[in-house]
């Protein structure tokens, strides 16, 4: 696989719903292999941009898309690009745990299956390998046919994880993914999060401060739908460059 | 959260301010008892050092409670950590303007002394010297900071030249030797708090522009 320095590139991205202009000229490379944190009030647009990043705005009918979102070179909004194919490259975690109302082993083996792999024996290794990346193996190894909805919040949150990497993907979008839960399962969350970087491309959404400067490389930090401020998390967190981050990072805002 | 964070850095910034008020309360008191020979006002600085010592561990708490319960980030970072050293510095002046006493105390044995100039000379620049840097430290002036790095270097000339003096009294008037050796040391010790304000002057620096001027290693 080809080693690009950015796996998602986005040039002056404007995005529209109906006639709110919710996202302004956004430019940001997100560099391979990092994790790029997304900051902002409520409202600010780090959504928006999140999930602008594989079409999951498409779902909301008055979206608009101008500019370009670029994956490993190619325009993603281009009327050739097959979406299905785009979100098995680019997988997103959500910020409530969403595991499908069956066993832990159909829960990850879903997407695999939907793309046609059926033979037992892959299956189980896919089931896991993809475990063991989202740091689950150890704990349900011996109850993977039991009910994925008897887990506890963070052990859901993390067999989400590891259904999104049963596909292979390149990217992970996630949108608060440990918001919901407690600090320990939080930490193991953000432990994850450093550990996936070496395999995965990550863009995280987080309210919270101090996660997006614990586990990120990069922090993009937004307002009223425009990127206000963009750089490296210690920049950001030590020196910002802007006053309008400093006022929000230190809670002088508003 | 962050209307606690800012309550606790105002608290903070009182007090350090009130530290540097002693810490050049302690400083101007050891000159004029050495230039007039007051032992008792020595004895005053001595014995307020120990208060100067409990408020640095009070402060010092301060700021380690701040980073535990707020985690500050950006220029409320910035502004604990320099306190956390600054504080350290100060409490060093402190120390030092007690040594200065405690000379002033043993050069009464050999009175009548001549204070040279260039000794008076170093005493008031160090003085301002520490003065502007707390002014710049509580209003937060980088360009204040900025112009104390400069004077560092005349403190530095005129200890040498105490150093010549010194030498000079000793090889001419040997009866007094303790007196000149007094004299030397107490030159050290402005020269060493001519370094010492130098360092918080680096922090103020720090805290307004985010940049480690210290050891002249450009940061960024």
């Amino acid at each position: 696989m080809d080693k690009m320095e950015y796996r998602i590139i986005t040039e002056n991205l404007n995005v529209y719903y109906g006639t709110k202009h919710a996202l302004k000229d956004v430019s940001i490379k997100i560099k391979t292999n990092h994790v790029t944190a997304m900051i902002g009030p409520s409202g600010c647009g780090k959504s928006t941009y999140l999930r602008s990043l594989n079409r999951m705005n498409d779902l909301i009918e008055s979206f608009r898309p101008e500019g370009k979102v670029l994956f490993d070179g190619i325009d993603i909004y281009d009327k050739n690009i097959d979406v299905v194919s785009l979100r098995k490259k680019v997988g997103m975690i959500f910020q409530k745990s969403n595991p499908f109302p069956k066993t832990i082993y159909e829960n990850v083996v879903y997407g695999p299956r939907l793309y046609g792999i059926n033979k037992r024996n892959e299956l189980d290794i896919i089931v896991e390998k993809s475990l063991k990346q989202a740091a689950l193996w150890d704990e349900v190894k011996d109850e993977l046919h039991k009910s994925a909805l008897a887990l506890s919040g963070g052990q859901q949150q993390r067999l989400c994880i590891a259904r999104a990497l049963a596909v292979e993907p390149e990217v992970l979008l996630m949108d608060e993914p440990a918001s919901a839960l407690d600090p320990i399962a939080t930490s193991k969350i953000e432990e994850l999060i450093f550990e996936l970087k070496e395999l995965y491309t990550i863009a995280i959404v987080t309210h919270n401060m101090q996660q997006a400067a614990r586990v990120s490389d990069y922090t993009a930090f937004f307002y009223m739908g425009e990127l206000i401020e963009f750089g490296e998390t210690v920049g950001i967190f030590t020196k910002p460059g802007k006053k309008q981050t400093e006022d929000y990072i230190t809670g002088r805002f508003g | 959260m962050h209307i606690h964070l800012h309550r606790e850095i105002g608290t903070l910034k009182k007090k350090i301010s009130i530290m540097g008020g002693k810490v050049e309360d302690s400083l101007q008191k050891s000159i004029r008892a050495l230039t007039t020979n007051d032992v008792a006002l020595a004895e005053k600085v001595i014995a307020a050092d120990r208060e100067i010592d409990h408020f640095e561990i009070e402060i010092e708490e301060e700021c380690l409670k701040i980073l535990a319960l707020h985690q500050p980030v950006a220029v409320d970072l910035r502004f604990v950590v320099a306190i956390l050293k600054i504080n350290n510095d100060l409490e060093r002046i402190a120390d030092l303007a007690t040594n200065i006493a405690e000379r002033a105390i043993d050069i009464r044995r050999c009175h009548p002394i001549h204070i040279p100039k260039e000794l008076e000379e170093m005493a008031t620049k160090v003085q301002a010297m520490l003065k502007d840097c707390i002014d710049a430290l509580i209003n937060l002036n980088e360009l204040l900071a900025q112009d104390i790095l400069t004077r560092d270097k005349e403190i530095d000339e005129l200890h040498k030249q105490m150093y010549g003096f010194v030498e000079e009294g000793i090889r001419k008037d040997t009866e007094r030797i303790g007196c000149y050796i007094n004299l030397l040391s107490i030159s050290r010790q402005l020269e060493r708090i001519g370094d010492q304000v130098t360092n918080i002057a680096e922090d103020v620096v720090y805290l307004e522009s985010g940049q480690i001027i210290r050891h002249n290693i450009s940061g960024a």
